[in-house]
């Protein structure tokens, strides 16, 4: 049981096992794209953690792929009459290419001027989406058709809880395979000491840029999801809050964690959901959990509670 | 002559709000390392106080004043019952504190005050002062002024008191300054209290230009984190002249680039300039503990 | 042991989410921008329904039943709207929805109650929501087309030709400025020179330099809302730009002059009956609803009247009449109530629906109307 537990592959085993037992109490669509709602942030989320949580690097521009990755799949089949699978092929590609031409530059950046530079380049593709409204349908967004393959159409929440969860799952257990690789092992090193790195002879700047790339085709494909389970998409999908919300799920879930993401994900999707009752109070309490959360388990909440129940 | 000098007054009232801004974020992040995204909401609860208690009959200069010490006494709290309990995480975990703080304080706004817009009578005279043809309120000339004498106040503050450079000590090393016997604890939380102020004054002197509301709070933070980037995080010189800067930027890409484009084309400087000086205009060397 | 430890938080609180409450009343749903960048307009909105709701339960409910009004805010975020929507329909079974107070969230709405076959009146401007006409949904404000043909009206009865466009970025000023630049031509306006400003700026005076520079601009048109208009009221003051200033409905709040000050002199704007309700002729039609709704909110609320709830108003009166006729909550007997709404006197103008037109108002429903020392009046 030891030996499960610890396996570096447990946390996608459990995270599987949650995704085939939830729709036995999920009762209505609604649930169905809330959850799928939680996946499609997790698996940004994931991504954004491998560069924030095992780089050490942040970015407050994330949401910018996801940008790229929605407005392909809604641009790709009404303006270039594109095979839907082939835009969200291409706008993944796409991401990972702005990513490497971005990337090289601005990572030399550290700290909060990292941040200040990712964020300006999120709001460049913001202002670009609502501006350029020939393609875009500007502010008011545009509709996206269905996603298809092989003539057959996607259609319903259920659908797309699956779909979403097996990405996930694929996502996070890639993930967590990198984690353990030399390669993870190499980021982390950045993580703690680039100055260290260096000296054990990592190329900092080649890791940095390599897991950028990833952790935006992470987001770009996330963002395609999104665009397909809501049919319309608006500029806000690539804005400076959207961002703010992913570094927040990743932090929230806990840094380095990939269920974390999962759970952080779970936690600022949901929570709007269940706080309508509150009305008017709904934005304080919202602040007051996220400081709650940070202030008491400021590891995350993952990783806390994994810390207290192994020592118990 | 006359456009380029329009689009120059245009960008130092733009400027001088984002340079009051950003003047409070170097002030948190001198002491303790944090982007304090809840800077634009001190901003705003300096505003909306002042207008509120206007509304309800006190007389302007002394609603000012409730506002300033109201909006300290929030600074302070958010130092006492979120920083300081989360003291030892990592600069992340704080930033999102921050976003926390800023989330449930528009929400508090939202419920206190209303979700109209508001604005406040200009301190001296309404009629716009015309030289060459160009015309500036005389307004942005109080709040450009309030911008200096801040600036002015903290530099002799900071370079001249004690409690000032305890402070700076505190953000160099806080063990070495605790070994020295400062309060670190307390420098830390009068970062708060004087942010606090900076903010609240900055949201007085701005309402009679720029309006305000509850959510005013959040693109006010972005700029001003954006003018306190390019000046240099942690400098207050490079505060104000980033502030100004990217006020002029923007009128400036206004008014002979693209109206459209005008916060694409700062935001593009800014990514250059940071690209060349990777410290920000005003920016200490940097200095990496191994 | 990561995953392990929440997976029953995760399902609790999943399941707490479906926690509703059973309840007999007939559910109306209304998903509105109470928060975020376009408050200003779901605030009033939201308190005009849950005033009114409150009103119609305490006369005795409709077809004998009480309402039950369920708000979500989407924050102006299409998202969020859309989640509501799929959860208005799954979860709370909503007759009808009022609401969708920007048009980018009654767009990602539209799909939702077109599947599910509920009716859907929307608060938002953009033409695109009624064309092309869609079963289920309807509008209540003016198009912004319609808003731009009575400028233009305007402009060409003062021999107004040539004009410059100064724009918002955000929603609202975009899908206006992109209707006033596709009926100019048939309205004989040519414009002259376009510009434009994000939604929380706070100086427009390079952009109103250069339009200034422009020779032969005779007018200036300005489509926005929040306060980037009213800022730009004081800065075209400020720059002292003699040529007239015409607003957008995006502004037909009292506030408006409040905030402009003295320089919202002079400016020209459509707008609904219901900001000038007190100097109607006595014999116009809507002057009794209008009066009364002004009356209402006002007192109510203590905040001055703005279009904005009136369109809420309008929505929501529309619903409970088309109900009434049809004897009975049934979505398609209702729909078909509702596309049948004739001689409804609104506080937006009178409404004649028809199976071609969701909205059912005409450019009478305008009037034109000028600031004078701090208040409304009527352009004859």
């Amino acid at each position: 049981m030891r030996g499960l537990l610890n396996h570096r592959l447990f946390p996608a085993l459990a995270m599987s096992a949650v995704i085939v037992l939830l729709p036995l109490v999920l009762p209505s669509a609604y649930y169905y794209r809330v959850a799928a709602l939680v996946f499609v942030f997790a698996l940004a989320a994931v991504g954004l953690n491998l560069l924030m949580g095992f780089a050490g690097q942040v970015s407050l521009g994330h949401a910018g792929f996801m940008g790229i990755g929605a407005y392909a799949v809604a641009i790709g089949p009404t303006h270039l009459n594109l095979p839907s699978w082939l835009a969200f092929v291409g706008g993944a590609g796409l991401s990972a290419l702005v990513a490497f031409a971005v990337g090289r530059p601005i990572l030399r950046l550290k700290g909060h001027y990292l941040a200040v530079a990712t964020l300006g380049f999120g709001l460049l593709l913001a202002i670009a989406f609502s501006n350029e409204a020939r393609f875009t349908g500007g502010p008011d967004g545009m509709a996206v058709s269905r996603f298809a393959v092989f003539g057959l159409s996607v259609r319903g929440a259920q659908a797309w809880y699956w779909i979403t969860a097996a990405s996930f799952l694929i996502g996070a257990v890639l993930a967590l395979n990198l984690i353990e690789s030399p390669t993870g092992r190499a980021l982390r090193a950045i993580h703690d000491s680039e100055v260290a790195a260096r000296v054990l002879g990592v190329d900092i700047a080649r890791m940095k840029l390599a897991v950028f790339v990833v952790s935006a085709v992470y987001a770009s494909v996330a963002g395609s999801y999104f665009a397909f389970l809501n049919g319309h998409i608006t500029p806000d999908v690539s804005g400076f809050l959207r961002s703010i919300e992913l570094v927040a799920m990743v932090v929230l879930g806990g840094l380095g964690s990939v269920a974390g993401s999962l759970v952080g994900a779970a936690l600022l999707v949901m929570l709007p959901q269940t706080l309508t009752s509150l009305h008017d109070y709904e934005h304080m309490a919202l602040g007051l959990i996220i400081m709650a959360v940070m202030i008491f388990l400021r590891a995350g909440i993952v990783p806390t509670l994994a810390r207290a129940l192994g020592r118990a | 002559m006359t456009e380029l000098l329009q689009f120059t007054f245009s960008g130092l009232t733009v400027g001088a709000v984002y340079a009051l801004v950003a003047l409070g974020f170097t002030l948190i992040y001198n002491s303790c390392d944090v982007i304090n995204f809840a800077q634009g909401e001190f901003v705003m609860l300096g505003g909306m106080t002042t207008v509120f208690l206007g509304l309800a009959g006190v007389p302007l200069p002394l609603a000012a004043c409730f506002a300033v010490v109201l909006t300290v006494a929030v600074g302070l709290a958010l130092h006492r019952f979120a920083i300081e309990p989360a003291r030892g995480s990592g600069a992340v975990v704080l930033i999102i504190i921050t976003i926390g703080a800023s989330i449930f304080l528009r929400g508090a706004a939202q419920v206190i005050f209303d979700k109209r817009f508001h604005t406040l009578p200009p301190f001296v005279g309404g009629d716009a002062i015309r030289i060459a043809g160009a015309a500036i309120l005389p307004q942005s000339l109080v709040v450009l002024a309030g911008a200096v004498i801040i600036l002015v106040l903290l530099w002799a503050f900071i370079e001249r008191t004690l409690i000032g450079k305890a402070m700076v000590a505190t953000a160099a090393n806080e063990i070495a300054a605790r070994l020295v016997g400062i309060d670190t604890r307390a420098a830390v939380g009068l970062s708060f209290a004087i942010a606090a102020a900076i903010g609240a004054v900055a949201g007085i002197l701005i309402t009679p230009i720029a309006l305000t509301s509850y959510d005013v709070g959040t693109v006010l933070a972005l700029k001003g984190f954006a003018a306190a980037m390019l000046g240099g995080i942690g400098s207050a010189v490079g505060a104000v002249i980033g502030g100004l800067v990217l006020g002029l930027l923007e009128a400036f890409a206004a008014g002979y680039v693209s109206s459209q484009y005008k916060d694409a084309v700062a935001f593009l400087v800014i990514l250059i300039v940071l690209l060349a000086m990777p410290r920000g205009l005003f920016g200490r060397a940097p200095v990496e503990r191994v | 042991m990561p995953a392990y430890a929440n997976i029953g938080a995760v399902i609790a609180v999943l399941l707490a989410i479906g926690a509703g409450q059973a309840c007999a009343q007939v559910k109306l749903g209304a998903v509105l921008s109470v928060t975020g960048p376009a408050s200003f307009l779901g605030d009033p909105e939201k308190k005009t329904l849950e005033m009114y709701v409150d009103d119609i339960n305490a006369k005795g409910g409709v077809n004998g039943q009480k309402l039950q009004l369920v708000v979500y805010d989407d924050g102006a975020d299409a998202n969020a709207a859309r989640t509501f929507a799929t959860r208005l329909v799954e979860e709370d079974k909503v007759v009808a929805m009022v609401g969708g107070t920007t048009t980018g969230a009654t767009l990602a709405m539209m799909p939702v109650f077109e599947e599910a076959q509920i009716p859907l009146i929307s608060l938002a401007g953009a033409v695109q929501i009624i064309e092309p006409v869609r079963k289920w949904v309807f509008k209540t404000p003016h198009t912004d087309r319609m808003a731009c043909q009575k400028i233009f009206a305007d402009l060409k009865q003062r021999n107004l030709t040539t004009i410059a466009l100064i724009s918002g970025t955000d929603a609202f000023g975009k899908s206006m400025r992109d209707q006033c630049v596709a009926v100019a031509p048939q309205a004989g306006i040519s414009i002259a020179h376009e510009e434009s400003y994000g939604p929380r700026d706070s100086d427009m005076t390079p952009q109103l330099t250069n339009i200034k520079g422009k020779a032969g601009v005779q007018a200036v048109v300005n489509p926005g809302f929040g306060q980037g208009p009213a800022i730009v009221t004081r800065n075209y003051r400020q720059l002292g730009i003699a040529l007239p200033l015409y607003q957008s409905h995006g502004v037909a709040s009292k506030q408006f002059i409040e905030l402009a000050g003295p320089a919202a002199d002079g400016v020209r704007l459509p707008a609904a009956a219901l900001l000038v309700a007190e100097k109607l002729a006595d014999n116009d039609a809507q002057k009794p609803v209008v009066v009364a709704y002004t009356q209402t909110y006002q007192q109510k609320t203590g905040q001055p009247v703005s279009t904005f709830g009136g369109h809420a108003y309008d929505g929501l009166m529309i619903f409970v009449e088309a109900a009434k006729r049809a004897g009975s909550f049934d979505g398609a007997k209702v729909r078909d109530e509702i596309e049948k709404t004739k001689n409804f006197v609104g506080t937006g103008g009178i409404v004649n629906m028809s199976p071609n037109d969701h909205l059912g108002l005409d450019l009478s429903a305008f009037r034109m109307l000028e600031i004078k020392a701090g208040g409304w009046t009527l352009v004859q």
